[in-house]
């Protein structure tokens, strides 16, 4: 217990006197939280369009004003060819193209029904999602008004009407989504960049060969080498949520505590790939190629920045299997939907069991690489 | 407990080089003992099994009576070493890495102090200064303080005076006959032969084998040559007239001369003056000397 002191009170004097540290420790999250939760948003404003309208009626005129009224979009030209109106999605200048087909009014009075049709620039998937679904809305409030406006009676007069509602985050607020998911970023570079790096420093500079020639023991050296990082992890984390709930008033509706209860088994789980890295690689530079490799992929796969209900069904599997996923949903689960311990439990299992395994497998590597 | 350093048959291969190769010898407690020997001649290797960093391959050891491969964790708190490279904390001050290494050994800086002191004092004005931050000579004092700061009963020192200007060379000597003095038993590698003078037995070591082991005066005692010191004013035309001729033993250059032994057990200084004059060189000196370490590492070299 003394040696592991020893080193654990080396270790905090090595990390504070690095340059590099105090700044990435302190400014990373505010800087993080800054930017990524201002600029980084599904919203999408100014959405250049064009138009082809070949019925030039009283309906296909009024349809275009309910597009060019919206904030969402902004006209970009009118044509009376799709082909021409093409050419501006190559030069990206508009991004949806709506075709109104001729006979468009006469159809709607006489049949009670008649068609539209988007053109939209799926380049980008989850942008051409969100202009889909801010068009078809302005389609539908239309439909309904001039259902009611004209005594048009329409091809189905019953009608579901659908209310939407959104639990848990009603104005749909990225910043109420996108602060957890980055403090789970945040904790888990903390705990398998750094750590992992602060190991292999003493390999590269050599300052292992002294240290193995002394009565420390490799347990001992192992603990005293992550310890610190499951401290600045979870110091961080605290920073973190008193920085979102009080500066971007970010609901906190479950237990801090509970917050921190499963923090501290998942930095364990961090601790551990870190290690893990460090066992393999002989400079800081490899191992911290490697942790970026896997990181970028588990950070993709978490549920981050896309939802995990979004992938095809073998990478959710995948993404059950994936701390940063884990960890992710259940940070979400207990800010924005206030969940107890028991909604939470089948996740600090899965960090239990994670940890030990890895923990395990990093030891008995770091055994064998000596 | 007889010797302080008893090895036999030790061997170390990494892959298929032999970088340990079969070596035996005892140190006797509170010997200095050297070990001299070219870059890649295994002392590394040795030193690192020996202080419990590497395996061996076969054969056993013993030091400070306790087995390298059994009692590994015995030798461990009871040894100091010194790696060839640089092996402190950089980032931390002098005092700091001495407080380090002293308490991961139990102990404090104070407790130890008599036996570091000479060596601390001349660190101590640089006390909070980074280690990294040294010049080579007390980056070299720090890591034999740090090394020293258990009192060890056996200290390894790998190459410390390699990189180190002439005058630390000479200082860090001197600190060593007085750690001898404290009966610490001390084993040190270098790749200096004049370095051989100040220990009390050597070992020289070429390729994983040792050549010759013993007291420095036996081993140039055991050379039996005569040895001869050439020179003129064109040297390279003299190493290959001399290399050419068919009487030559030997001839390698050293310094400002040739040193030049013979098939025959001597030869006729006035004689080979002679030859060689005739085949164009001025100025020319021929002289017998003593043969010196160096003389004995390239003669065994080449048996």
């Amino acid at each position: 217990m003394r040696t592991i002191l020893v080193i654990l009170k080396k270790e905090f004097l090595q990390i504070f006197r690095n340059r590099a540290m105090i700044p990435l420790i302190f400014f990373m999250p505010i800087f993080q939280l800054l930017i990524l939760s201002n600029a980084a948003t599904y919203e999408i404003k100014n959405i250049k369009f064009n138009v082809v309208d070949l019925d030039q009626s009283h309906f296909s005129r009024e349809l275009i004003s309910k597009f060019t009224a919206s904030n969402y979009f902004t006209l970009n030209e009118v044509s009376f060819s799709v082909e021409n109106s093409e050419e501006s999605f190559k030069k990206y200048e508009a991004r949806l193209i709506i075709y109104i087909p001729k006979d468009f009014e006469k159809d709607f009075r006489t049949n009670g029904k008649s068609e539209v049709q988007f053109l939209i620039n799926a380049e980008d998937g989850s942008a051409a999602g969100i202009i889909n679904n801010y068009a078809t809305n302005i389609v539908r409030q239309y439909n309904s008004e001039i259902i009611t406006k004209s005594s048009i009676v329409p091809e189905k007069t019953a009608l579901i009407n659908v209310e939407f509602m959104n639990w848990y985050n009603p104005e749909l607020d990225y910043k109420t989504y996108m602060v957890p998911g980055i403090l789970v970023a945040l904790v888990t570079m903390i705990g398998s960049f750094l750590s992992g790096m602060n190991i292999v420093k003493e390999k590269e500079i050599g300052t292992i060969e002294q240290l193995n020639v002394t009565p420390i023991k490799k347990y001992q050296f192992i603990i005293g080498k992550l310890m610190p990082f499951w401290f600045i992890g979870i110091g961080e984390l605290i920073f973190g949520l008193t920085l979102g709930f009080f500066v971007f008033n970010v609901p906190l509706l479950g237990s801090p505590f509970l917050i921190l209860l499963l923090a501290s088994v998942y930095m364990f789980v961090v601790l551990g790939i870190g290690l893990l890295i460090s066992t393999v690689t002989h400079t800081q530079q490899q191992a911290m190629f490697i942790a970026w490799f896997f990181m970028v992929l588990f950070m993709l796969m978490g549920g981050i920045f896309t939802p995990v209900e979004s992938m095809p069904d073998w990478a959710q599997t995948i993404a059950y299997f994936n701390p940063v996923a884990q960890f992710n949903r259940a940070m979400r689960m207990i800010m924005l939907k206030g969940s107890q311990l028991k909604d939470v439990l089948p996740a600090l299992y899965f960090f239990v069991i994670f940890s030990v395994v890895i923990m395990t497998l990093a030891v008995w590597r770091y055994r064998k690489s000596e | 407990m007889e010797y302080a350093v008893s090895v036999k048959n030790i061997s170390k291969s990494f892959d298929e080089t032999k970088a340990v190769d079969d070596i035996s010898f005892d140190v006797k407690h509170g010997e200095l003992f050297g070990f001299i020997g070219p870059d890649g001649a295994g002392k590394t290797t040795l030193f690192r099994m020996l202080t419990t960093l590497l395996l061996p391959g076969s054969g056993s050891a013993v030091v400070d009576g306790f087995d390298i491969v059994k009692d590994y964790k015995k030798i461990r708190s009871s040894v100091g070493y010194m790696p060839g490279r640089f092996s402190l904390y950089q980032d931390l001050s002098v005092e700091e890495n001495l407080k380090f290494f002293a308490r991961v050994f139990g102990t404090t800086i104070e407790k130890n102090y008599d036996l570091i002191k000479d060596i601390y004092i001349m660190l101590e004005p640089f006390n909070k200064r980074r280690a990294g931050q040294l010049s080579g000579g007390m980056k070299q004092k720090l890591a034999l303080s740090c090394a020293l700061i258990h009192r060890p009963d056996v200290l390894f020192l790998d190459e410390p005076t390699t990189g180190v200007d002439p005058v630390s060379r000479n200082e860090f000597w001197e600190m060593l006959g007085k750690l001898k003095n404290e009966g610490i038993t001390i084993l040190v590698s270098t790749p200096y032969m004049d370095e051989a003078s100040k220990c009390d037995r050597i070992a020289l070591m070429q390729k994983g084998k040792i050549l010759d082991i013993g007291f420095l005066r036996d081993i140039i005692g055991k050379y039996g040559k005569k040895i001869y010191a050439v020179r003129s004013d064109n040297m390279h035309k003299l190493i290959l007239d001399i290399r050419s001729d068919e009487n030559t033993e030997s001839v390698y250059s050293f310094g400002d001369f040739l040193h030049y032994t013979d098939k025959h057990g001597g030869i006729d200084i006035e004689r080979m003056k002679n030859i060689l004059m005739s085949e164009g060189h001025t100025n020319l000196t021929i002289q017998e000397i003593n043969p010196g370490i160096e003389d004995c590492f390239m003669s065994l070299m080449n048996k």
